[in-house]
């Protein structure tokens, strides 16, 4: 029932469109954390710059990233000449960055709740112990709040790489012959329909598998004094700050 | 793990699959469209499916006395969705090729349609061959050979918009694939708007769709270029696809073009749709 020739044939076309799939997500989980993290920290004071934020949030969690990747790709096609005035058009002209520019927007939405959530669980107390030491708020925040906001962030923001790794799928709508687009490609030469998404999907699994891995490897270290293994005795959080970062 | 998922895909199809495969003449069928190929098949701003096909369908249902539901899907998942009896027919502009007649069948031909390049009225390619007005036909390859090499050289390093999975795509492929960069979308509007925004130097589709898309006002500074081709990897014009089993379902739409074509219909409602006369010679 299984045709492997076939398979062995695709495979190859399949993974040719790795690379494309792994800039588009690298990029964007990479530049998407760094503005997480900012617009989690910007909503802590204040009032306006919060509901901006919040606004942003809830117009990227609450779209789907398809739109986005549409709007973003065509919408912004209608605005050639404004864009072009300002120099900006020659980036707005590749697909490759407006599907990054979506990309990135709609983890930045996602991320940065996640981050929001994380640092407001780090207890209050461990923030006063800080001031009394003569801890300046930079400090605190680098040595004290992030390190444990960022491990305990940890495993939902796994997740959500992963669900940036399957967003890249959206990229072939705007032109971009990532896994997806070649294996649509694909299905339209041999009409194959099932055996091309099947490779495609084992490509994905794999991929997301390895980042779970990662992801869990790197948990495992951070919790390191968690563990009754006898080498740190299990002693809460608090007592171990200086292993976390 | 493979073959777990095949065996549970296998099954979600086959109870998936709603109308027969009987050989014998069926009472209605539902007719697959892509409507999103104006003026052959498209969606009108109230959400109805309109154009030439659209029209053609409902002549030939009338012909053949059977209930006929028209139904539009996304272009490339067209075949595959016929090949699981999603619908029973394809009518959506789609050539009859070699390629294709591998997994479906096709009725005779009922409309023949070239295609050619839309560029900007100020480039390369607009200015040295705009409303060319030449036919080629590329069963006759030698005889196709110059145009093709004149054209090659006046796009060089140009990006070219075309709809994935069409024998448009299989033409730039075949004859520009080294000089060319090809950029592949789901639809024609949404080359069209790529080609307004200034991302694709060109397009290549069918002639009449470029033609519908050149009449809107935000396209007034392009225009159609080149000669038009057929034949070769276009196949043998547009037919609409049936499953191989569907045999009588395919004599049955064969009568009904038969008459269409023979009473004038077809060509009548291609002057509506297309202004010239898509109706094949033979």
């Amino acid at each position: 029932m299984i045709d492997l020739t076939f398979y062995a044939e695709i495979l190859p076309r399949l993974i040719a469109g790795l690379p494309l799939t792994l800039e588009l997500a690298g990029l964007s989980v990479t530049l998407g954390f760094c503005l997480a993290l900012i617009l989690a920290l910007a909503q802590r004071h204040g009032v306006i710059i919060p509901a901006i934020v919040r606004g942003f949030v809830a117009v990227f969690r609450g779209t789907p990233l398809l739109v986005q990747i549409f709007l973003i790709y065509y919408g912004i096609g209608q605005f050639r000449h404004g864009l072009q005035a300002i120099g900006l058009w020659g980036l707005f002209r590749e697909p490759f960055w407006c599907a990054t520019l979506a990309l990135t927007l709609n983890t930045t939405a996602y991320g940065s709740e996640i981050l929001r959530g994380s640092i407001a669980s780090v207890p209050g107390g461990l923030r006063e112990a800080a001031r009394a030491l003569g801890l300046t708020r930079f400090q605190t925040l680098h040595r004290i709040v992030l390190p444990l906001a960022l491990r305990q962030a940890l495993p939902s923001y796994g997740n959500e790489i992963i669900l940036m790794i399957k967003g890249t799928s959206l990229a072939s709508i705007v032109t971009l012959m990532e896994v997806t687009g070649i294996a649509q490609g694909i299905i339209s030469e041999s009409y194959r329909a099932i055996e091309v998404f099947v490779g495609a999907g084992l490509i994905y699994l794999t991929l997301n598998f390895t980042i779970i891995r990662l992801v869990g490897a790197l948990e495992t270290r951070l919790s390191r004094h968690l563990r009754r293994d006898g080498n740190t005795g299990g002693k809460p959080v608090a007592a171990n700050l200086g292993n976390v970062h | 793990m493979k073959s777990l998922v095949l065996a549970a895909l296998g099954v979600v199809l086959a109870t998936a699959v709603p109308v027969a495969h009987a050989a014998d003449a069926p009472k209605s069928i539902t007719i697959a469209t892509e409507g999103a190929y104006a003026p052959w098949n498209f969606v009108t701003p109230d959400g109805k499916l309109d154009g030439l096909e659209i029209d053609l369908a409902n002549d030939l249902c009338a012909r053949m006395k059977i209930e006929c539901k028209i139904i539009a899907q996304n272009w490339d998942g067209l075949i595959p969705s016929l090949q699981v009896g999603k619908f029973d027919v394809i009518m959506a502009s789609m050539f009859i090729t070699d390629k294709r007649l591998e997994v479906i069948d096709f009725t005779r031909t009922y409309a023949v349609d070239p295609s050619a390049f839309s560029v900007p009225k100020d480039s390369d390619l607009g200015k040295a061959m705009a409303n060319d007005a030449e036919q080629f036909n590329l069963n006759d390859e030698a005889k196709a050979k110059p145009a093709i090499d004149k054209l090659r050289e006046l796009l060089k390093g140009k990006v070219v918009g075309v709809q994935s999975a069409t024998a448009n795509l299989e033409f730039l492929k075949k004859y520009f694939a080294d000089d060319i960069e090809i950029r592949e979308y789901k639809t024609v509007e949404e080359h069209d708007l790529d080609l307004a925004a200034g991302r694709i130097d060109a397009v290549f589709a069918q002639k009449t769709a470029l033609a519908a898309t050149l009449a809107k006002p935000e396209f007034a500074d392009f225009t159609e270029a080149g000669p038009g081709f057929d034949g070769g990897v276009f196949g043998r014009g547009t037919g609409a696809g049936v499953r191989k089993a569907d045999t009588a379902l395919k004599d049955m739409l064969n009568k009904a073009i038969d008459e269409a074509i023979a009473d004038g219909t077809i060509k009548k409602l291609s002057e509506k749709w297309v202004h010239s006369d898509v109706t094949p010679k033979s």
